[in-house]
């Protein structure tokens, strides 16, 4: 598309950019066959003859066309596949240019906790863990994956977490937040056992298909809706952790909400606060006011963040949150990329962007 | 202010695009119709390069609900990263019209009321066509 004159290298100029952990990287397989040679015989057949059918109704792919081709940036394809797909790409874009120390991968295509088929779902996420170690995490120690889990069904989920428990290069376990029941409900319980009992604090990615409408009012007319209705899908889904006691009953737990914004979680919690006094007898399996829970067991990665019209403002949803909860991710490969420069509305003091770019996540990954 | 030839006018045809080091810096120069544009290819929101991202034109309303015209045929950057436009001949965002803030926008608002301006703008530099070199001005 350009006609491009020689140019002599230039360092992007004087600018020292800094180590970071990056909390949500997302490699993909280059072609959904490249998949094959981690299944069994009968399960490569499967996927030949009949593929996955996701948990949503008459329909292939996601339910909203994206922002750009495959959802990424349009500098991110390889020569070759899909963007995602080429380990040295992704090196020379992203964890060399960007100075990742840490990057935490998340695989969410293909969904492989959605398929409905929940043999298939096992079969599948068993084959992108191999692969993700085979592909990825063997080749750069700085790439750690997260455990991809047949989620809709808690014992074979537990037992996937069981299988890789003590792994070095898997550092969570990852669940979608579009499920078939809010994740607080007891068939999801073996999965949070089997995490504490691991070690590992459990990711769930926004996305994925519970059948439901993706918003809490049905189904709406744009992506753009669909981009912003990740706040409440999440909303849900740690009410649901909370309330049901999921964190009392699973002290161990440390759960990672990725990539569904950050600034509503202050007001969901005095909102639970305050119905909380009044209707405890409700739940009296809970020991302690609702933000107690989230304030112990809840980190936020920060992509894509809100940016309050008054950028001062982003200061107080930090305060309220916890600098200490944060978690910088870039998306890296998708389209809505933060660069680890120029993402953070605000300038944050040393120590603040010490923890949120870096220490937070080496504390939450590293220790297990 | 130096100038800078980089090439031959009739290297880059209309609609197409020369991407080029300008004292030390990448510019993407795009002749619209026989005229010249250069943008520092940079862009101001996050830092993509302008150079990958696609041209386009502008899907406007018309005055009715479901009236649209696409307007501005290939005269639009797309930023390759989150998309934000921007105007080739003034390198002026689309986006977010109501984070007006610079004064620049002021100048802009005197261009008709439908168009809009946002907060960023991608630099441009002056690109001449003399005795059929291409010049900028930087």
């Amino acid at each position: 598309m350009n006609r491009e004159l020689p140019t002599r290298p230039v360092p992007e100029s004087t600018i020292v950019r800094p180590v970071i952990a990056d909390c949500d990287i997302h490699p993909c397989l280059a072609k959904p066959s490249d998949i094959l040679p981690y299944l069994s015989k009968r399960w490569q057949e499967h996927a030949m003859t009949y593929g996955m059918l996701p948990r949503h109704g008459y329909q292939s792919g996601p339910a909203y066309p994206k922002g750009q081709p495959d959802a990424a940036r349009l500098d991110s394809w390889p020569p070759d596949g899909r963007p995602g797909s080429d380990l040295s790409f992704m090196q020379k874009q992203h964890l060399d240019t960007n100075k990742v120390e840490l990057g935490i991968m998340t695989v969410i295509a293909p969904a492989a906790g959605a398929a409905q088929n929940l043999d298939y779902s096992a079969a599948l996420a068993r084959a992108l863990n191999e692969w993700q170690v085979a592909e990825w995490t063997s080749k750069d120690s700085r790439l750690k994956a997260s455990i991809v889990v047949p989620y809709e069904d808690g014992k074979a989920a537990a037992a996937e977490i069981d299988h890789w428990a003590g792994h070095k290069d898997f550092a969570q376990v990852l669940v979608l937040s579009r499920t078939a029941e809010p994740l607080g409900q007891r068939r999801y319980w073996p999965i949070y056992e089997a995490a504490q009992r691991a070690k590992l604090p459990i990711g769930v990615h926004a996305f994925g298909y519970g059948g439901y409408p993706v918003t809490a009012g049905g189904w709406p007319s744009y992506y753009i809706e669909e981009m912003v209705g990740h706040a409440q899908c999440c909303q849900s889904l740690l009410t649901s952790m909370v309330l049901e006691g999921v964190f009392e009953r699973f002290p161990g737990t440390r759960m990672v909400l990725i990539e569904a914004g950050l600034a509503w979680l202050p007001s969901l919690g005095w909102r639970l606060d305050k119905h909380w006094a009044r209707m405890r007898d409700e739940t009296p399996h809970l020991k302690r006011k609702p933000t107690d829970y989230i304030k112990e067991h809840v980190w936020m990665t920060t992509q894509p963040m809100e940016e309050p019209e008054k950028r001062k403002h982003f200061h107080d949803i930090v305060e309220w949150i916890g600098i200490d909860r944060l978690l910088f991710a870039t998306d890296y490969p998708h389209w809505d990329f933060d660069d680890p420069l120029w993402a953070v509305p605000v300038k944050l003091d040393d120590a603040a962007r010490q923890a949120l770019f870096l220490d937070n996540a080496r504390s939450l990954y590293g220790a297990r | 202010m130096a100038r800078h030839v980089v090439g031959l006018a009739s290297a880059v045809a209309s609609g197409e695009r020369l991407v080029a080091e300008v004292a030390g810096r990448k510019v993407v120069i795009f002749n619209l119709g026989g005229e010249f544009f250069g943008l520092f290819n940079r862009c101001p929101h996050q830092g993509g390069d302008l150079c990958l991202g696609r041209t386009t034109g502008l899907v406007e309303a018309g005055s009715e609900p479901g009236e649209y015209s696409y307007t501005r045929r290939g005269e639009i950057l797309r930023c390759p990263w989150h998309g934000w436009e921007f105007d080739i001949r003034t390198g002026k965002s689309r986006a977010e019209p109501g984070r007006i803030r610079a004064k620049t926008y002021e100048v802009e608002v005197k261009r008709g009321a439908e168009l809009f301006d946002g907060p960023y703008q991608a630099e441009n530099v002056q690109v001449k066509v003399e005795q059929d070199y291409i010049v900028v001005e930087v």
